[in-house]
């Protein structure tokens, strides 16, 4: 494995961290904040400013940026995934924070969503072609 | 109510992923994480119309699954959700013109399994 080919990688790892644990802690906080219901419009404007909520925006608009800024050098395919993993987390913070059942077959699916990241991430290079490192103009 | 909000999640979000990586490869590989450079990249990408597309796409599943959250618990919302991995890797291979080995075809054809099992 060449330079830089391990300083992309090790960038890839460190980014998708970010971008997993942005996205999981953002869907568990805006489901510990969500009402019950949202009869209007109005009520999915007043719902963003729970406290919880707010936080979890918050961590969705880190997930979209550290996202973004994973896509400037990775290939989407390699970041699908990837990032798959917190498909896995966000079950267990379901069962272990909001007392959510996870079934047998759940747990079958979060094994099989484990090897599908383990494939991809350990068997492929992280892009198609390198990139440019000057922002187009 | 439940699956449609989910079919409206999955395709917007599908096309706005897209965007987003069209956006990001046209910006060039982001090299610099002090604070002063990646602001300069923000205002540079503020400018960019595929990012624009992006943002706009996201604030549509954004919603939609704020409207999720309320009928379903997280543990099944999210993963249903991962079904944008299948559309996403015909998109990058057929958009974006990624070389999608087969180990990314496998590794894509098992998370979508294990999403198809968690969200059953």
């Amino acid at each position: 494995m060449s330079a830089e080919t391990a300083r992309l990688r090790a960038k890839t790892w460190i980014c998708a961290t970010v971008v997993v644990l942005s996205n999981v802690f953002g869907n568990f906080f805006l489901k510990r904040g969500m009402p019950a219901s949202l009869p209007t419009p109005l009520a999915y404007i007043a719902a963003l400013f729970q406290p919880w909520v707010a936080l979890g925006v918050l961590l969705l608009i880190t997930w979209m940026l550290s996202r973004m800024t994973l896509l400037s050098w990775a290939d989407l395919s390699y970041v699908l995934p990837v990032t798959s993993i917190g498909y896995v987390l966000v079950a267990l913070v379901g069962k272990l924070f909001l007392h959510e059942e996870i079934s047998l077959k759940r747990w079958a699916g979060i094994v099989l969503i484990m090897a599908g990241v383990a494939l991809v991430g350990a068997g492929s290079s992280v892009q198609t072609a390198p990139r440019s490192q000057e922002p187009a103009r | 109510m439940k699956f449609l909000l989910l079919g409206i999640i999955v395709a917007a979000t599908a096309v706005g992923e897209v965007l987003a990586a069209m956006g990001m490869r046209r910006h060039g590989e982001i090299r610099d994480f002090r604070p002063g450079a990646l602001g300069r990249a923000a205002a540079t990408l503020t400018r960019n119309r595929f990012v624009i597309g992006y943002v706009v796409c996201m604030a549509i599943p954004f919603f939609a699954f704020m409207r999720l959250l309320t009928i379903t618990n997280l543990s099944y919302a999210v993963p249903a959700t991962a079904a944008t991995c299948a559309l996403e890797t015909v998109m990058a291979k057929y958009v974006l013109k990624e070389h999608v080995n087969w180990l990314r075809w496998a590794g894509a054809a098992l998370v979508i399994c294990g999403v198809t099992l968690v969200s059953l």
